[in-house]
């Protein structure tokens, strides 16, 4: 067994493993982890497909931001998690029966037998001088501009989503508000008041 | 050599075992948010190995946006979600039923 | 200038119509009898002029179209006037009869409401009536038709809140639109296979296609003729009641008396005996259609006088003599003597005019009671109604000299020497017809005019002559009813008056068999005639039976019940109608309503699809549990079938 073959099973088994435990931990926080576990080993397979720009993307970007904001998410609620659990026992049989039904058909679909090496041959390797970061570019920012774009956009309707959905006013909280800032005039910060003089007791 | 039926293979696993975790987390939220996550990493897993053995960078094109919806889908569930527990106190799905017909 | 004067005889009336109708408020009563009767006497002036001028004056046959509505496939459909010699007589006739109503109903309707729409609706039916007999075409002809009808139909429901007369309008309406749906198709016919709507380019195709057969229905070869002129007759049978489609007029009584003098004894009933004659180059082709024409006429003249005989309210008396001397006229146009038919229809509308005319100004004076078993001795109260009845009972009866001695006469003689098929039978019901005749009308004088007096002693009090508006009318159309015969039976029926207009082919050209030198001795010959004794038998018994010997007509009429009992259901027309298919008619639209609309429309269709969608939703509702993970696991079991569909594939 060839090293490159060694790092497949390795990435492979760690990435079922841990997307074995994502869907069985008690602690969301435990599954969050364990995710981004999975998203590490994929990472490595990817690497071996080489396309190492999403590779490196699927980590600092995926892994860093939006994984981070799950356990964020996760942190924060102040979930029952008893509760969440409940039916889960009950609901195995059925979980395995549909999953073990699913890859069985999917391994009938996708085996060697159609997609083995003898009707697809492994691509050569790549010369050390090649750069898949360079391809990509190529592609996405000419053939693919305008697809970008809109992806651009549907990123911007996200963050813009996101922040209306969760932003919540307060009566009680305090803000600087410049334009009120810039208007104010002498006379609405200081009164002068002429009065007359009191005795002293 | 690795063949591309392992890569798809696998992908199927980890696909399946997303499905099972629907099944098995059906009450929760977050499992679920991150269920997806995981069909959608299955998924790309095979838009990878399709693209490395054809030969196409097409493949990793759409695995580059996939992972951009992916991204602003996961901001706005968590989004919702956090809105959801601000009102209702839970993320239980048993408990969101107001759309019964 | 003929154009100018023209359009002026027919919008005259119009515009009084439309002045008295639309702004009835603002002009009042005397307002609008002024504006109508000012169009009409308009109308009338010029008419008599044109009337002068084609009569004496020998003037061309104008022929031209005023304005051309559409032209659709090369079928032109326009406005146009022909005026001839027949369209001239039928103007003089109608515009002076309207005259004469117009001036009659001031006295009439004095005291009714709805004045002025009453004198729109006469007005509006003098515009009609002249487009109809102007027209120089088929549209403009049926335009006419239906406007004259629907006037009619105003008219007789004039008196809307009485439950009768709407019933009888409705009838009227109803009955009218059998007989114009043959008249539709037998338009639809000359349209179709001569290609025209033209009077006379259809007249110059007429003998080419005197030979052409079509089939109506199965293989039986039909005429084309004879299918064009029994359907146009057909029109003329709903317009001028003729048997089976007699069954309106006696009801339209329900209107008042002027407008059943001017509608429905002189003018609109007559349009059917004007169609025919002015279709006369059509009818010369087809001996069947002639024969048919012919014996629906002498059946209506014959057995509707026989009804009158036991009728006891005025009008309908009147109303059924009208029947049966438009039958007398209409025999007479299928004998091809269309010049003695016409000839009866002048002399008519005087009379008949004068006798309804005469019958209001009773009813004026009895407040408006029509019984005449109430009535009796109204001669010493109102002479001068007397004397103009007696003169028109005369006129329609047909003694020497009186205007419809020469018209029934003529017709007689006329349907006498008629050698196609029918013309024996017809001739003895028209004979025996006169008789008829001068018994229901003498019973009528009698029991009204002389007698006892009336036999509500207050009713007597109260009864005196009409005011002049009512009795000038009466004088002046009592004038023609006994000149006018043997002033016009000569240039008319035998001189060339018609030449030209009215064609007969020569083979059935029976009038000219009639041995004529002039008038008077065409009338010492009829003194030698059958019908001037029956004449003089049915008034003398009417006479012994009424006055002498009452008991005797209650007698008859008790011993011969099931006859009385025929007479008296009028044959079991209405009763059959009312039946068969009013009651049919009903039976079929609650048929198709409770059916048809409820069940299959209301139920299955339009509730029935709500109930479904409904129902659907209901079974449905079970599936939107609300719960995300059901809707996850379908979309999962969803995808696993596929996929299992994919592999097992």
């Amino acid at each position: 067994m060839s090293f490159e073959k060694f790092l497949f099973y390795l990435f492979a088994a760690l990435m079922i493993g841990a997307a074995l435990m994502v869907i069985t931990r008690r602690n969301p926080v435990h599954s969050v982890l364990f995710l981004v576990l999975a998203f590490f080993n994929a990472a490595g397979l990817w690497m071996l497909a080489e396309a190492e720009f999403l590779a490196i993307a699927l980590v600092l970007v995926y892994v860093g931001a939006v994984m981070v904001l799950f356990l964020f998410v996760v942190m924060m609620l102040d979930i029952n998690l008893a509760e969440l659990r409940a039916g889960f026992v009950r609901n195995m049989p059925v979980a395995l029966l549909v999953a073990v039904v699913m890859m069985v058909e999917l391994a009938l679909v996708l085996g060697p037998s159609r997609f083995g090496l003898d009707q697809y041959a492994a691509p050569a390797h790549r010369p050390a001088d090649y750069s898949n970061t360079t391809e990509l570019g190529l592609a996405l920012f000419t053939r693919h501009l305008y697809a970008f774009e809109i992806a651009a956009v549907i990123l911007l309707v996200g963050i813009v989503a996101a922040i209306s959905l969760t932003l919540r006013r307060r009566p009680d909280s305090k803000y600087l508000d410049p334009g009120r800032q810039v208007t104010v005039k002498a006379r609405d910060r200081l009164r002068v008041v002429r009065m007359q003089a009191e005795e002293r007791e | 050599m690795i063949a591309l039926s392992d890569y798809l293979i696998v992908a199927a696993i980890l696909f399946s075992v997303s499905v099972a975790g629907i099944f098995l987390n059906r009450k929760n939220v977050l499992l679920l948010l991150m269920c997806i996550e995981l069909m959608l990493l299955a998924v790309n897993i095979n838009f990878i190995a399709f693209s490395h053995f054809l030969g196409d960078v097409a493949g990793q094109i759409f695995v580059f946006f996939i992972l951009t919806v992916a991204a602003a889908e996961a901001a706005i569930g968590l989004a919702i979600l956090v809105v959801l527990f601000r009102s209702r106190r839970t993320i239980n799905v048993a408990d969101l039923d107001a759309l019964k017909g | 200038m003929m154009d100018y004067i023209l359009l002026a005889i027919v919008l005259a009336p119009l515009a009084g119509s439309v002045i008295a109708g639309l702004f009835r408020n603002q002009i009042g009563r005397a307002g609008a009898h002024w504006v109508t009767i000012l169009g009409v006497a308009v109308s009338c002036a010029l008419s008599l002029y044109v009337f002068y001028r084609y009569a004496f004056g020998g003037a061309p046959v104008y022929n031209h179209t005023v304005y051309t509505w559409m032209v659709v496939d090369g079928l032109r459909m326009e406005v146009g006037f022909l005026i001839d010699r027949l369209t001239a007589m039928m103007m003089a006739v109608v515009t002076f009869v309207s005259l004469m109503v117009h001036i009659y109903t001031i006295g009439y309707m004095a005291h009714e409401e709805g004045y002025q729409r009453f004198f729109s609706y006469i007005a509006l039916f003098t515009f009609s009536m002249l487009m109809l007999v102007m027209s120089n075409n088929f549209m403009q002809l049926f335009f006419g038709w239906e406007a004259v009808g629907l006037v009619s139909y105003l008219l007789i429901g004039f008196y809307f809140k009485r439950e009768s007369a709407i019933f009888a309008n409705l009838k009227a309406f109803l009955v009218n639109r059998v007989g114009d749906f043959g008249f539709v198709l037998g338009i639809a016919a000359v349209a179709m296979y001569m290609g025209t709507l033209d009077y006379a380019e259809a007249f110059a195709r007429a003998p080419d296609l005197a030979r052409t057969t079509i089939s109506v229905w199965g293989d039986q070869a039909w005429s084309l003729m004879t299918v064009i002129c029994i359907l146009l007759f057909i029109g003329a049978m709903g317009k001028s009641a003729q048997v089976p489609l007699h069954v309106w007029l006696p009801d339209s009584m329900e209107g008042p008396t002027p407008i059943s003098a001017l509608i429905h004894a002189a003018t609109m009933v007559t349009a059917g005996i004007f169609m025919v004659a002015r279709m006369s180059p059509l009818y010369e082709l087809s001996e069947t259609a002639l024969s048919f024409v012919m014996v629906i006429g002498a059946t209506t003249a014959f057995f509707m006088g026989l009804i009158g005989i036991i009728q006891n309210d005025i009008k309908r008396v009147i109303a059924y003599s009208t029947l049966s001397q438009l039958g007398y006229m209409v025999a007479a146009l299928g004998a091809s003597a269309y010049a003695a038919g016409l000839f009866h229809l002048m002399t008519h509308a005087f009379f008949k005019a004068l006798l309804f005319l005469g019958a209001g100004s009773v009813i004026i004076g009895m407040h408006h009671d029509q019984d005449i078993r109430n009535m009796g001795g109204v001669r010493k109260y109102m002479p001068i109604t007397h004397w103009t009845f007696l003169i028109g009972t005369l006129a329609l009866i047909g003694f020497p000299g009186f205007a419809g001695f020469f018209s029934k006469d003529a017709i007689i003689e006329a349907v006498h020497h008629s050698q196609i098929a029918g013309s024996g039978y017809a001739h003895w019901m028209l004979v025996a017809g006169v008789f008829v005749t001068a018994l229901y009308s003498f019973r009528l004088y009698f029991i009204v005019f002389h007698g006892e007096g009336p036999r509500d002693a207050h009713a007597g009090e109260h009864l005196r002559e009409s005011p002049k508006v009512v009795t000038v009318p009466l004088m002046l159309l009592a004038i023609p009813s006994v000149v006018i015969g043997y002033l016009a039976i000569g240039p008319m029926l035998f001189g060339d008056y018609f030449d030209g207009v009215i064609s007969v082919a020569a083979i059935h050209d029976t009038l000219g068999e009639i041995h004529f030198e002039d008038a008077f001795t065409f009338m010492l010959h009829g003194l030698t005639g059958i019908p001037l004794y029956l004449a003089a038998a049915g008034a003398f018994v009417a006479w012994y039976v009424y006055m002498r010997r009452p008991i005797i007509a209650t007698d008859l009429a008790t011993r011969f019940d099931w006859l009385y009992a025929i007479l008296d259901r009028k044959y079991g027309f209405d009763a059959f109608n009312q039946w068969v298919f009013a009651g049919g008619a009903r039976l079929l639209g609650k048929v198709l309503w409770q059916a048809g609309d409820r069940v299959i429309i209301d139920g299955a269709v339009v509730n029935g699809s709500a109930h479904s969608v409904g129902w659907l939703a209901s079974v449905m509702r079970y599936l939107q549990t609300g719960y995300l993970y059901h809707y996850a696991f379908a979309i999962i079991i969803g995808l696993l079938g596929l996929l299992s569909w994919f592999v097992i594939r």
